[in-house]
């Protein structure tokens, strides 16, 4: 398809602005030397652009996005309504709090219900993604030591299976990271974490459910041996899908979470985002939160706040959407999601792994992993081959080659929303493309055939990406 | 796949060759073959100090980035900086596209010989 730039013509475009009410003033020294270069279309080549630009695209409302350890759930569309209300969209940061009573209940009330589902005692809502969440509750954790003196705890313990923001994070936050290796059932290997931990262990990053969709049921005596060694624990709650409603980060001896609302709670991840990773904590580190919080009608900050990590509240609209996301499902919808998006995972699970070898094959939670190890050894056909040939079936694949720890990874994660029919044509959809693996393994590598782009050149995009335009002049 | 007589092993896929009093270091065919298309690759400085069975720098391919461990505990004498160019060159050759020249040995992980390393791979994989 043609880019916008190529559609542009000097002189085209369309006009909508109101005629000019006030004094006309230009700088005497404007800030930039050159006009931005931006594309001249009338609205009709504008529409085009980006419907072609959708068209070549896939989202969940084109259909079934089994992407694993993200949660892609459906979005509902009474969360837009919520957050296109004028009351909320028209809000400047700035005004006086008597006139945003309302906004502020919402940021309240979501801290309210956020918590009441963690196990916590408190919540900021600035940070504006996952790993941002993250940071911000190591910060937390390095505040409190240093709080109390104790600056000898430099190290945050992470394990193998770990999302590689963890450790992105504890480096970022200026830890020094420990990995340790996880055990043949895939759960943390406690010799090995009661050997990682000393006067020098900060904490522990963990997410449980872990990344291989499994609930470690050692997890109280986890969380105990980083106490008694002095540390903090650390909930990272990318897979908080499986269990909210059922158990508590706080009640399995967390003391840090961060969520992603863009997961759990249904507002849009990826593209169509921005995200919101709100971190949560116990009392005794909330006087450490960062930011403002609204705290009967007022917005107050933390005595010892570690500053602000974000501008403001974090994104506003998108913890209107997820406010309007837990009130929808209520009380009793919050354990029912997470039951069904375990059912959902299981129920594939069960259907595919007569010709799918699963990573473990235990009950799973949410996700489950599969590898295709065997089947490369055999036949030469990768994860990757069959995640692209998944692709002319009219799905999103799999996660590949994640956790680390399985070799040729595909992994599963249907989530709650999606019917048993859909469920069904996708098991259906995954044993013929195993079975096309099989019978023609030589056809694998010119998957997919359908889509509008086949095969990019991902080894060509990472060394030599182009990111921007190349003006002729 | 390819296990040459005279380099040393480890278990995590690095192989060592001693050249008088100093060592060059790669990784291995086998590891190459697992990463698939390395991308790029970050190394330490010559004179910066490697820990034997510690990460000296790191590998990224399209799926993953992966630690390298240092072999030896030593001073980095040379790095290869082709490679930043030229990442490639793992895939292509492994055995020649070394990463660094180390010197100043002090101590070693356990080393396998390519016979060992071998039936090693083939356990693993």
């Amino acid at each position: 398809m043609k880019l916008v730039f190529e559609r542009s013509r000097a002189g085209r475009g369309t006009a909508y602005f109101p005629p000019l009410d006030v004094p006309a003033w230009t700088p005497e020294t404007p800030l930039r030397e050159q006009p931005p270069r931006l594309a001249e279309l009338p609205e009709t080549e504008v529409d085009r652009h980006y419907t072609e630009l959708a068209k070549q695209t896939y989202g969940v409302n084109d259909g079934f996005y089994p992407l694993g350890s993200c949660t892609m759930k459906y979005n509902p569309k009474i969360n837009e309504d919520m957050a296109a209300l004028p009351g909320f969209t028209g809000l400047h940061p700035l005004q006086p709090e008597h006139t945003v009573q309302g906004a502020l209940k919402v940021l309240a009330d979501t801290e309210k219900y956020l918590c009441e589902i963690t196990g916590m005692d408190a919540m900021t809502l600035q940070p504006a993604a996952g790993a941002h969440g993250e940071f911000t509750g190591l910060l937390l954790i390095k505040a409190y030591h240093k709080s109390r003196g104790d600056e000898m705890r430099t190290k945050i313990i992470v394990p193998d299976s770990a999302h590689g923001t963890n450790p992105a994070s504890a480096s970022m936050a200026g830890f020094e990271v420990i990995s340790i290796d996880s055990d043949e059932r895939g759960f943390v290997n406690l010799e090995e974490l009661k050997k990682a931990v000393g006067p020098d262990t900060a904490g522990l990053m963990l997410t449980n459910p872990n990344t291989v969709g499994l609930f470690d049921p050692q997890i109280l005596e986890i969380t105990r041996i980083v106490h008694e060694a002095g540390g903090l624990c650390y909930y990272d709650g990318a897979n908080l899908n499986a269990v909210m409603g059922i158990a508590r980060p706080g009640d399995m001896g967390f003391d840090v979470v961060h969520l992603n609302l863009h997961k759990t709670f249904s507002t849009p991840h990826g593209g169509g985002g921005p995200g919101s990773g709100p971190s949560g904590c116990k009392a005794f580190l909330a006087q450490f939160l960062p930011g403002v919080r609204a705290v009967d009608g007022t917005l107050t900050r933390a005595e010892h706040s570690i500053g602000d990590v974000r501008s403001f509240y974090g994104n506003f609209l998108v913890v209107v959407k997820a406010l309007t996301y837990i009130l929808s499902i209520g009380a009793s919808g919050v354990p029912k999601t997470a039951a069904n998006a375990v059912l959902n995972a299981n129920y594939m699970k069960e259907k595919l792994k007569d010709l799918y070898p699963m990573a473990f094959d235990h009950v799973c939670m949410h996700e489950f992993v599969m590898s295709l190890e065997q089947m490369k050894k055999d036949t030469g056909v990768t994860a990757m081959d069959i995640a692209k040939a998944l692709l002319d079936g009219g799905i999103h694949p799999p996660t590949m080659y994640f956790p680390l720890i399985v070799h040729e990874a595909l992994m599963v994660e249907p989530t709650e929303t999606e019917t048993k029919e859909t469920l069904d044509e996708v098991i259906d959809l995954f044993r013929k493309v195993y079975e096309e693996a099989i019978a023609h393994p030589e056809t694998m590598a010119e998957k997919p055939e359908h889509t509008p782009i086949r095969r990019p050149d991902e080894v060509q995009a990472a060394r030599n990406p182009i990111i921007r335009y190349a003006f002729e002049d | 796949m390819n296990f040459p007589k005279d380099l040393q092993y480890t278990r995590t896929h690095e192989w060592i060759r001693y050249e008088g009093e100093s060592a060059y270091i790669g990784i291995t065919d086998y590891a190459q073959d697992q990463l698939g298309d390395l991308v790029f690759v970050n190394l330490p400085e010559v004179g910066d100090e490697v820990m034997a069975g510690e990460p000296f720098g790191d590998v990224e391919s399209v799926k993953a980035v992966s630690d390298i461990n240092a072999p030896v505990t030593g001073v980095v004498e040379e790095a290869n900086e082709a490679l930043a160019d030229t990442p490639e060159a793992m895939n292509e050759d492994p055995y020649e596209a070394w990463l660094i020249k180390v010197g100043e040995i002090s101590a070693t992980v356990d080393l396998m010989d390519a016979e060992a390393y071998e039936a090693f791979v083939a356990e693993e994989g």
